[in-house]
């Protein structure tokens, strides 16, 4: 073993110490910018908000990139009056990581969780915080009782709604409805007579794709759940995703079998693509652009499509692309609505985090959040003329009309390991061509 | 980009890097100061004994204690790290594989039985035996042919790079490239993807090729050779340009042919390099779990043990079915990890 000479081993103690010294110098600039100034007319607002100032709340969500800059802007003036710090993070892994925070012990404070089922398994834990009383208060005068059980689990109010989203939508080109003649259909079979009108016309009318990465199948699920609602009763749709009737009743391979009416007709899909089959690898983001090039004609797909036309594609009831409401087979029955959206779960009830929790109820959120655009409420205290966009606009009147019947996607509130796994994969094997009862009952298998 | 975004993240750099500095050069100068104290008091010892004053200390009697202590000292930090990071998870695992999914009740060996009776699962087993067996053998093959026919052929360092190439793509990376080159578009369109525009080109219909089970498997692993071949070609190329020269030479003056030169020269000469690709190559097939979920996400009977393990475990929250798919994945590796000791200490005595 080399024995150092003294001199060096001097250098090294010094220059090790030396770098401790600069880097704890480097370590004191933290940033403290949270100077409250809750005196100006602007601020009056945030009034009843006061005295959190310099306290931090952790916000977790899956809404990143773009979409969360502008989240974050909606809640700047609140957070610049009250002196409240928000630390948000976006997470494309937000269900499975933020099983790994909780159990790990370091659960953000705040959750906008998109699925109940998740919630419900958070709550009944014991990990989350009821609602605090003015959050309860404002979710109840602003959002439909349907909607607000998605938030309560064994009658204990936690979640109110945040952002939402219209899943019975199919999207069209106006343009070309106008040039062939067509008309948006009111009925199931004013669908299927267009769809056979332009079958015969040697095109295939829709076009579909539930590819998604990890998530693949999901679409198929929201088919399979849109049609539940329209083939059987919203009550019917209830016992089925609590698992009150089997995944296999002769209600649900009913409302399967209908969907497949479309889904596996091989002169209805897949339109721009392919065979029947195309649609289990046709990534749903792309399946809908080829409306833009004519070659094909119909794509149920929720509002938030919007987003995946290329830029310069005029989404408006006149324009390239618009959506009309995804047809009720009964409508005497009522006009069911497929929606989705996350709601606010909070692990901690810290005063500063029940203050973000209220004001993310309120419908002066709500409001923030529009005018900032590409976004839909189904709050009743939303401004319908805050939302730019034709399409939100339309969803927000969907969801804000008190005569539709409203539930939330099925596959959020069944547990993950059907909702988030067997029922997307099953439907995947459906696309595939097994049959709708080995489907089914592989699911049910699978629901314990 | 602003600095402010990125001073924080250089702050972590310099504490990192302080860190590092204080730990090994704390170890460093430990391990020049005790050595050099010890020394220096035997020398004084010594110096003593030969003036007359004292009796000799026993010769190998302070060794012994002092090289267990020195042990101890370097084996500690390794030895808790591997505590926390190895044995705890694995203990932990093995108790949550007994239990039930939300981790509350005691449920024995139900999870190991659901995993061999359900069909689904059972698929999986196949599906990685599949793997298991077929990547070692042919990136190994592969690489082992392309090392010889390359060694010492003109352009060698151009050729042995573009095998090598594909080792410095993430396996997401690949995968993304693969399933481009399989991607399927309807006949009346123009194919995107290269394997079926070449069928189209000889005159076949396009095919949907990660459909159909079990050829997608094997597409699959078209994909984990691709980038495993060129780490097999490396470690084997680098062991033939190994072999004594005399061997070889020798050989040649016994007049061997090609073929003998392979597999009485070649191949007994690199078997250790050969054992420690296979076994690499091994490990990391069983784990495989990146290529399955970008291309397949484990549809259409592509899933393999670690992706239905992440599947379970993280997604569906089934802790107990996860944690039984991962301690049998851990006693599936068992051998090959002993095989591998085993085989380095036979090397060490031989």
């Amino acid at each position: 073993m080399a024995v150092f000479p003294r001199r060096r081993q001097a250098i090294v103690i010094a220059t090790v110490v030396g770098l401790a010294l600069s880097a704890t110098a480097c370590g004191d600039d933290s940033d403290s910018g949270s100077g409250s100034n809750g005196s100006s007319a602007e601020c009056s607002a945030f009034d009843k908000y006061d005295g959190n100032d310099g306290k931090k709340v952790k916000i977790y969500a899956s809404i990143r990139d773009a979409e969360a800059d502008l989240l974050e802007q909606s809640w700047k003036q609140f957070t610049d009056c009250t002196g409240i710090e928000i630390d948000y993070e976006g997470s494309g892994e937000f269900e499975a990581q933020l099983q790994v925070l909780v159990d790990g012990g370091n659960a953000p404070d705040i959750a906008f969780i998109p699925q109940p089922g998740l919630l419900g398994t958070f709550a009944k834990a014991g990990k989350l915080k009821p609602a605090p009383a003015d959050t309860k208060t404002s979710a109840e005068a602003n959002y439909p009782a349907d909607w607000l059980k998605y938030g309560t689990v064994d009658g204990t109010f936690y979640g109110a709604p945040l952002g939402s989203n219209v899943k019975s939508f199919v999207w069209y080109s106006p343009k070309t409805f106008q040039e062939k003649g067509y008309t948006v259909p009111k009925t199931w079979d004013e669908l299927i007579a267009l769809s056979d009108k332009i079958a015969q016309g040697g095109d295939k009318p829709w076009c579909a794709g539930i590819e998604s990465g990890d998530a693949t199948g999901w679409p198929a699920t929201d088919w399979i759940e849109d049609i539940m609602l329209r083939d059987q009763s919203p009550e019917v749709y209830d016992q089925w995703v609590t698992h009150q009737i089997p995944f296999n009743d002769p209600k649900v391979a009913a409302a399967v079998d209908r969907a497949g009416t479309i889904l596996k007709n091989d002169k209805y899909v897949n339109a721009g693509f392919g065979p029947v089959k195309s649609i289990s690898t046709t990534s749903f983001q792309e399946a809908g652009l080829p409306i833009l090039e004519n070659k094909c004609y119909l794509h149920r797909q929720a509002s938030f499509y919007a987003n995946q036309w290329p830029q310069g594609t005029k989404v408006a009831e006149d324009g390239d692309v618009f959506a009309f409401y995804f047809p009720a087979v009964d409508p005497s029955k009522g006009e069911p609505v497929l929606a989705a959206g996350e709601f606010t779960a909070a692990f901690a009830d810290r005063p500063e985090v029940q203050a973000v929790q209220n004001y993310l109820a309120t419908p002066e959120y709500a409001n923030s959040r529009a005018k900032l655009g590409n976004w839909v409420s189904g709050s009743k205290g939303a401004d319908i003329n805050n939302f730019a966009n034709p399409i939100d606009k339309l969803s927000v009147q969907i969801l804000q009309d008190q005569s539709k019947v409203l539930r939330f996607d099925g596959s959020d509130l069944m547990p993950s390991a059907v909702g988030a796994g067997t029922f997307w994969k099953g439907m995947v094997e459906w696309i595939n061509g097994k049959d709708t009862a080995s489907v089914l009952s592989g699911i049910q298998s699978s629901w314990k | 980009m602003d600095f402010a975004d990125i001073s924080p993240k250089l702050t972590m750099l310099v504490y990192g890097l302080v860190a590092f500095a204080v730990v090994v050069g704390g170890l460093l100068l430990l391990l020049d100061v005790v050595p050099t104290y010890f020394a220096r008091r035997r020398e004084r010892q010594l110096l003593a004994v030969a003036a007359g004053d004292a009796p000799a200390p026993p010769a190998g009697y302070v060794r012994k204690p002092r090289e267990f202590g020195y042990a101890i000292f370097f084996l500690l930090p390794v030895i808790v790290l591997l505590l926390i990071g190895l044995v705890v998870p694995v203990i932990r695992t093995l108790l949550l594989s007994l239990k039930s999914g939300d981790g509350t009740e005691w449920v024995g060996l139900d999870n190991y039985g659901w995993m061999f009776s359900n069909s689904d699962i059972l698929g999986v087993l196949w599906n990685s035996l599949l793997w298991v067996v077929l990547v070692p053998l042919v990136a190994t093959s592969v690489g082992l042919l392309y090392a010889v026919m390359v060694d010492r052929a003109r352009f060698e360092a151009v050729a042995k790079s573009l095998i090598f190439l594909p080792m410095a793509i993430s396996f997401v990376g690949a995968s993304i490239i693969w399933r481009f080159v399989y991607a399927y578009r309807g006949e009346e369109q123009d194919q995107i993807g290269l394997l079926n525009q070449i069928v189209v080109w000889l005159g076949g219909t396009p095919k949907q090729w990660l459909l159909d089970s079990p050829l997608n498997t094997l597409l699959l692993i078209v994909v984990m050779v691709w980038i495993q071949a060129g780490f097999a070609m490396v470690i084997l190329s680098a062991a033939i340009k190994a072999i004594p020269g005399d061997i070889v030479e020798a050989a040649r003056l016994d007049g061997v042919t090609a073929w003998q030169m392979f597999w009485r020269i070649t191949l007994p000469s690199i078997r250790p390099a050969l054992i420690v690709v296979i076994v690499a190559i091994t490990v990391a097939t069983m784990k495989i779990f990146d290529i399955v979920r970008t291309m397949t996400n484990g549809n259409y009977d592509t899933n393999v043990i670690a992706l239905e393990m992440y599947n379970q475990a993280f997604r569906y929250q089934e802790t107990g079915q996860g944690s039984a798919l991962a301690v049998f994945l851990f006693i599936l590796v068992i051998p090959i990890v002993v095989f591998q000791i085993r085989n380095l200490r036979q090397q060490r005595e031989g």
